[in-house]
């Protein structure tokens, strides 16, 4: 009797461990991709599952270099899209890489600010003010990164309240009415709508992130792994990107 | 000092409605079947339980009286109340039991010790001052709460079922100790019990509740010959005899006779139930019980379809007939009778 | 002299089950130890990062233990004590942040207590208090997660308590407060002991609601739980490191709890015979 409970129960952790995968010549791709892509990604998942009938696209969103970790430690990912090129020449030294990764897609930054600029924020030298509450990307996040480079190109000096985990937090951060401003990339300012308003960086303090994408040397699915890459790069996962802020090369 | 009560309360399934008094003279025992409202009176009494309607007030000054808006805490009353099981605190040491009341009430530590260690000393457990109530046996235990309750010195001491939480023979002993220190208390004395053999032991007057209502109060003898109910009759109202018990012969202090079945010494407490006595006209009649008595009847009383006799002689007993046999034996007042009683119907304990 | 105790008998398949969790709890931080990089770890470990996080967290962990005992007490009390219509439904909203996931309690209390929130608008407009990004409104989204680890315990303390302790203390002279220091609490240290573990080991390990509400800063609101989070991005050793930190810290906590403070509440509770 006791036998039989114990076989029982470790049936049962083995079967919540199983992985519910499509088996078969059926394309199956799982995409770890940055943060800031989540929305436009999704749209091309939908745009190639609906003209891949049968296929599956599965996302896994969040910060660039958290995502490479976890692929360094053996996460099953098929395609890897960062928001730096970096955390991708990283991945590509470890030898996860399978393909050259190419430059998909561009992202300028932005300052984002609540609804209707309540404080009146014009430009980087605005957010000096040490009455105002302003955010920014961990510097451990690409996004961060790139922050602390405007401000240093600007020449200003601006202690944050906050350095969140990514950029999405960011915009919670603004859109809640928590924080005064914060610098995000253009595209998530774009994809608050009426939440939220931008302010324009000049181009010669800006920067311009560059999005690599790869399909990763342990892609289960090798051969879907490059149609959604294709996907990506071609003239319907152009004009989604555009759609959603940003710029193709 | 008078304890004048007036308790209306719905608790549950019991609704409770009573009237007592008490008085600094008189030991006053509770009895009553359980669920029949004993150790509810004495938490009204307490404070531990409001009444719904009614008035309670310890030497006229009221600690309960809900139409004018009056009710005093426990903590105001002065009260002790030895619990059933005693609840003793188990993380503070017998000494620091005994002072609680007094630490509690503002009494300076030293001088609390040191009442507490005279009471210590005069029950003989001094050397338990700095146990924990975990090593005390039952009978040392029984005394330590009662210690904790009188050393601040109460005007009503409250007992429930003091006696129930021991063996036989430790509560033969216990009992003892019990009477003196109750005859040695000059505040008002209010004890639960289910037991008749204690309340006749140790009250003055009986209060018989049942079922939310007192159906009977007055001194053990009165309740004996005549009980009001067949609670009262069965288990109340019974015969209780002292004496020193050799070879299996219980001596009285007027030196009465009665053969005892079970196997007991020295002093011994023997409950002979009414229904148990036979009675019979005459000189006596040959018959399997040892032990006869001859005696008067003094009173009668008439309870259903039984009759209470109380009998004078050798050995004071009451004893119940039925009043079929009543009415052959054509009895009366003053009528001389035998009274027989088997010894195997007779329940000792120690004394 | 030897000492005869009888010996505690598990029949196998439970020991094998019980052997199993011994090991699924052993397994992570034996796989930590094993990748730790050691002859990097003393720079990680007296790194300034390292440093301001733990003492951070320690700080606050503490002070919302302290909170959680100061506010959860008289919570537990009421809850056990004191019937009133609609206990149950209390009792449900106190202990729902157990369930909540952190970061919507983490959100919860924006719309609360941040700069537009119910209450959090008035604190700022009429006392110049703002919680989010403050070391304070950390221990507030600590205290928020940690609480009702320590409720939970202590009212089912108070609900297994002979109610006839207190009713002794009473009819001998102690008030209410008098009998709460003197009886009560002795009799539910256990319970609560083992209540503030758990609120202080919730506190200190508090992440989503943290990050959400307080932000992150170091020195301000960088707890260790997030140094560890961040450093993952881009130094992994470091964050092994710190993350081997905490769980030391916490062991050695744990460790340090003696059974017998844990044991005894039963007995405690029970009466003498």
């Amino acid at each position: 009797m006791r036998a039989v409970a114990f076989a029982v129960a470790a049936s049962l952790v083995v079967s919540c461990g199983s992985d519910d995968r499509a088996t078969g010549d059926a394309v199956d791709v799982t995409v770890f991709a940055a943060a800031s892509l989540t929305a436009a990604f999704t749209e091309i998942g939908d745009a190639f599952m609906a003209a891949n009938p049968g296929a599956e696209v599965r996302f896994n969103f969040a910060g660039s270099s958290e995502l490479a970790a976890q692929i360094g430690e053996g996460a099953p990912a098929d395609v890897y899209a960062s928001a730096d090129v970096a955390n991708m020449a990283e991945l590509v030294a470890a030898g996860a890489a399978a393909t050259d990764p190419v430059v998909f897609a561009t992202n300028a930054a932005a300052i984002i600010v609540e609804s209707d600029n309540p404080e009146g924020i014009n430009d980087v030298g605005d957010l000096a003010d040490d009455d105002l509450v302003v955010v920014q990307c961990a510097l451990e996040v690409p996004c961060g990164a790139y922050a602390t480079e405007i401000l240093a190109n600007a020449g200003v000096d601006v202690t944050p309240k906050s350095y969140e985990a990514n950029v999405n937090a960011v915009v919670t951060k603004i859109t809640l009415g928590e924080a005064d401003a914060g610098i995000v990339y253009r595209t998530d300012v774009l994809a608050t709508g009426d939440a939220a308003d931008g302010v324009v960086l000049p181009d010669d303090i800006n920067v311009l992130a560059e999005y690599p994408i790869v399909v990763t040397e342990s892609s289960p699915d090798p051969a879907g792994a490059r149609a959604f890459v294709e996907a990506v790069r071609g003239a319907a996962g152009r004009d989604i990107l555009e759609s959603y802020g940003f710029g193709t090369p | 000092m008078t304890l004048d009560a007036r308790i209306g309360l719905r608790l549950g399934s019991l609704d409770l409605r009573v009237e007592l008094r008490a008085h600094a003279h008189e030991v006053v025992a509770l009895l009553g079947p359980n669920g029949a409202g004993k150790s509810t009176i004495l938490r009204c009494l307490a404070g531990l339980e409001p009444v719904g309607d009614g008035r309670i007030s310890i030497d006229g000054v009221a600690v309960d009286d809900p139409a004018a808006g009056v009710f005093a805490e426990p903590e105001a009353r002065p009260i002790g109340f030895v619990f059933q099981d005693y609840v003793l605190f188990e993380h503070l040491t017998v000494l620091e039991n005994i002072a609680y009341g007094l630490r509690a009430r503002g009494v300076a530590k030293v001088e609390a010790r040191r009442r507490s260690h005279d009471w210590l000393d005069r029950l003989d457990l001094a050397d338990f001052a700095h146990q924990r109530p975990q090593v005390l046996s039952g009978g040392q235990a029984q005394r330590v709460a009662l210690a904790r309750a009188l050393v601040t010195n109460p005007r009503l001491l409250l007992l429930d079922e003091p006696l129930a939480a021991l063996d036989a023979r430790t509560r033969a002993s216990v009992r003892r100790d019990l009477r003196d220190h109750l005859a040695s208390f000059d505040g008002m004395r209010l004890m639960v019990t289910h037991d008749p053999v204690d309340a006749h032991a140790l009250a003055d007057r009986m209060i018989v509740v049942e079922a939310g209502r007192i159906v009977q109060s007055g001194t053990p003898a009165d309740v004996t010959a005549h009980p009001r109910t067949r609670y009262v009759a069965d288990l109340v109202g019974v015969n209780l005899v002292t004496g020193v018990v050799a070879d299996g012969v219980l001596t009285t202090q007027t030196g009465a006779r009665v053969v005892i079945a079970d196997a007991v010494d020295g002093p011994t407490l023997a409950t002979i139930r009414p229904h148990s006595v036979l009675i019979g006209r005459g000189d006596g009649v040959a018959s399997s019980a040892r032990n006869s008595w001859r005696g008067t009847i003094v009173d009668i009383d008439r309870l259903g379809e039984r009759v209470r006799l109380v009998i004078e002689g050798e050995l004071p007993l009451t004893a119940e007939i039925t009043a079929a046999a009543f009415g052959e034996l054509d009895l009366r007042r003053g009528d001389d009778v035998h009274a027989s009683v088997k010894a195997t119907d007779i329940e000792v304990a120690p004394a | 002299m030897s000492r005869r105790r009888r010996r505690v008998e598990l029949p196998i398949p439970a020991l094998l089950l019980a052997g199993t969790a011994v090991a699924f709890f052993a397994l992570p931080l034996v796989g930590l130890l094993w990748r730790a990089p050691w002859s990097n770890a003393w720079a990680y470990l007296t790194d300034d990062t390292a440093v301001t996080a733990l003492r951070l967290s320690m700080l606050t962990s503490l002070c919302a233990t302290a909170l959680s005992i100061a506010f959860g007490v008289p919570l537990a009390w009421l809850l056990a004590r004191v019937d009133f219509p609609g206990r149950g439904a209390v009792r449900a909203l106190c202990l729902l942040s157990m369930v909540l996931p952190p970061v919507v309690g983490g959100v919860a209390l924006f719309f609360a207590l941040g700069r537009r929130g119910l209450v959090g608008q008035y604190l700022d407009e009429w006392f110049g208090i703002t919680l989010p990004f403050t070391t304070a409104g950390v221990v507030v989204a600590q205290t928020f997660v940690a609480m009702p680890f320590l409720v939970i315990t202590v009212e089912a303390a108070l609900r297994q308590l002979d109610p006839r302790l207190e009713d002794a203390s009473r009819t001998l002279g102690g008030s209410g407060w008098y009998t709460f220091r003197r009886v009560t609490l002795p009799a539910i240290r256990p319970a609560l002991t083992a209540g503030a573990v758990l609120a202080w080991a919730r506190a200190l390990g508090e992440f989503g609601a943290t990050i959400t509400f307080a932000g992150n800063f170091p020195g301000t609101t960088q707890t260790m739980p997030l140094a560890v989070y961040l450093s993952l991005e881009t130094n992994p050793e470091e964050a092994i490191v710190l993350a081997l930190v905490m769980i030391t810290v916490s062991f050695l906590v744990l460790l340090a709890l003696r059974d017998r403070w844990f044991g005894a509440a039963t007995r405690a509770a029970t009466v003498a015979t």
